[in-house]
């Protein structure tokens, strides 16, 4: 089903999920190119195992379960999984 | 580029904590590591095989990710190896710069109350082994003829014994759990299920993914008994994190469900503590005598649960305590009894004066205590790595005496398994359940003597 980071990561990228995340599924990294550019960070849909363990790290409550995403907030599935689609 | 040979790390324990340090230490460059993880069953990942439920395969997964560390050139895995009975601390010592514990917490903590011992009255940590295929745990005998059980804990441990218990046949047969808990689980003949936690909805451990799975299950309809929050937690609700508000919702939405008519009744009860176990004449568990709770705030401002002096009782016969792993001594290691964890200072091993085991570490549960997703142990796990590089730094690391390692394994531990070994029976084991009708993701080995011979089966591959 895939988690979803949504508007509340805007201007905050915390990195905190980054930290907790099993499976180095949340990009970009502090480290990795365009990491100033974007404005939020994005999980890889095929990646994501459904720990939960972001949500709870999360400071800014940006992260939902890919089934529990606000109304308000649906775009941001597509978001994440377009970050990761190749050109 | 040195020329320097690499320093030498055991990691004892092959769960997420010990995976994650192994991937740590190998992408240090300088000092370069050599990583050797060990293990005492055949199998590696820990609690990911052993703990997590079946029904949550994506969970387990996460091995993918462990996997990729198993490929470097500086790693190897022994199984098989028994720290204390195999190879002992000292030889590990004898032949390794850095020694890191990762060995968690798979044994249960008990409640502590009278009936404890009456047949029918078992340790969650058990029945999810035992449910999960663990080798040590394949004879436990549970009894599902019982008709109510209360399972006290309000984790996501006991919501997966709740749910293990509820799903139906057709739910069970297409995961990985052992063939002789499916056995078991569809002849049972639970009616309903209670979840006993101690304090309130606002306090439970449960994370939402878990209690909205219990809002779906095909055989059971929900029931809720002392889900209103009272004054202490309704204050301080706003101020909650988001999973535990959430939670507060969820509840509220399941205790305002109407029934369905289904087979079987899950029940969360809150602001409950067990004091005994009541037996009938054959010594069987016949019901649970609780001290009702009242929500009552500690000096500090958290909220505590407080007894109300009136008592009840559950009819059950059968009950699984939940309420947290605790670790083991293993050897002569400094233990701290009363957290059930090695003593330790940010990692680092330490006597109880405090004094650091130079050379020696921890990470995961056996560290901090059994908090925390599979995710967690990865800072953890980082946060031992950055000590063991400060001490490498400083010189403040164990001078091994021999680096023969491979004669240490031939002598001591001859009938070690290495990852080609787990790849054997990993290959049995998918083969097996690709097999299966319904098709599986695996179908697990769950002896010890099925273990070593599939293991010893890729010793004729080419």
């Amino acid at each position: 089903m895939a988690y979803v980071i949504a508007e509340p990561c805007i201007g905050t990228k915390d990195n905190s999920c980054v930290e907790v995340c099993p499976v180095d599924c949340i990009h970009p990294t502090p480290d990795e190119p365009g990491y100033d550019a974007v404005e939020h960070l994005h999980i890889d849909p095929d990646e994501c195992i459904d720990c939960d363990a972001c949500v709870a790290a999360c400071p800014v409550d940006a992260v939902f379960a890919g089934d529990q995403v606000p109304e308000e907030l649906e775009r941001f599935a597509q978001i994440n999984a377009d970050y990761f689609a190749s050109p | 580029m040195t020329d320097r040979p690499p320093l030498r790390a055991a990691i004892v324990g092959a769960g997420p904590s010990g995976f994650y340090a192994a991937g740590q230490l190998l992408a240090v460059g300088d000092p370069e590591f050599a990583v050797d993880l060990y293990d005492r069953l055949p199998t590696p990942y820990g609690l990911v095989r052993s703990g997590v439920a079946p029904d949550h395969p994506k969970i387990k997964s996460v091995t993918r990710a462990y996997d990729k560390t198993t490929a470097h050139e500086r790693f190897r895995f022994f199984g098989h190896v028994e720290l204390g009975s195999d190879i002992t601390r000292r030889q590990l010592l004898d032949h390794y710069h850095v020694v890191l514990y990762t060995l968690g917490c798979s044994i249960d903590r008990r409640l502590g109350i009278p009936g404890e011992e009456l047949l029918g009255s078992h340790a969650a940590t058990e029945f999810v082994a035992w449910y999960n295929g663990h080798p040590d745990h394949s004879g436990l005998e549970v009894d599902l003829q019982a008709t109510q059980v209360v399972v006290v804990g309000a984790g996501n441990v006991a919501i997966d014994v709740a749910r293990m218990l509820a799903l139906a046949p057709s739910e069970l047969a297409v995961t990985d759990t052992a063939d002789h808990a499916i056995e078991v689980l569809e002849a049972s003949s639970i009616e309903e299920i209670t979840i006993l936690a101690r304090r309130g909805p606002l306090q439970a451990a449960f994370t939402n993914p878990e209690l909205l799975e219990m809002g779906v299950l095909e055989r059971a309809d929900l029931e809720v008994v002392g889900g209103e929050l009272d004054e202490l937690s309704a204050l301080a609700l706003a101020e909650a994190d988001k999973t535990r508000r959430r939670n507060v919702e969820i509840l509220q939405e399941y205790a305002a469900r109407p029934k369905t008519g289904k087979p079987i009744t899950v029940r969360f009860r809150f602001l409950g503590s067990p004091v005994e176990l009541l037996g009938d004449e054959n010594g069987n568990v016949r019901g649970v005598k609780i001290e009702k709770n009242a929500i009552a705030a500690r000096d500090d401002g958290s909220l505590a649960a407080r007894g109300s002096g009136t008592f009840d009782e559950i009819p059950a016969q059968l009950v699984f305590r939940s309420i947290g792993y605790t670790g083991q001594p293993v050897g002569d290691i400094p233990f701290d009894e009363r957290r059930g964890l090695i003593r330790n200072e940010g990692g680092r091993v330490t006597d109880s004066d405090g004094t650091h085991r130079v050379g020696e570490y921890v990470s995961g549960w056996i560290k901090r205590g059994p908090s925390g997703v599979i995710g967690t142990n990865k800072k953890d796990s980082q946060d031992t790595v950055t000590r063991i590089l400060e001490d490498v730094a400083t010189g403040r690391i164990n001078e091994p005496i021999s680096d023969d390692i491979e004669a240490l394994i031939a002598t001591h531990a001859p009938d070690a398994v290495t990852w080609e070994g787990w790849r054997a029976i990993d290959a049995i084991e998918t083969a097996a359940g690709e097999e299966s009708a319904p098709a599986r993701p695996r179908v697990k080995l769950t002896d010890w003597d099925a273990l070593r011979d599939a293991a010893s089966s890729s010793a004729t591959r080419t």
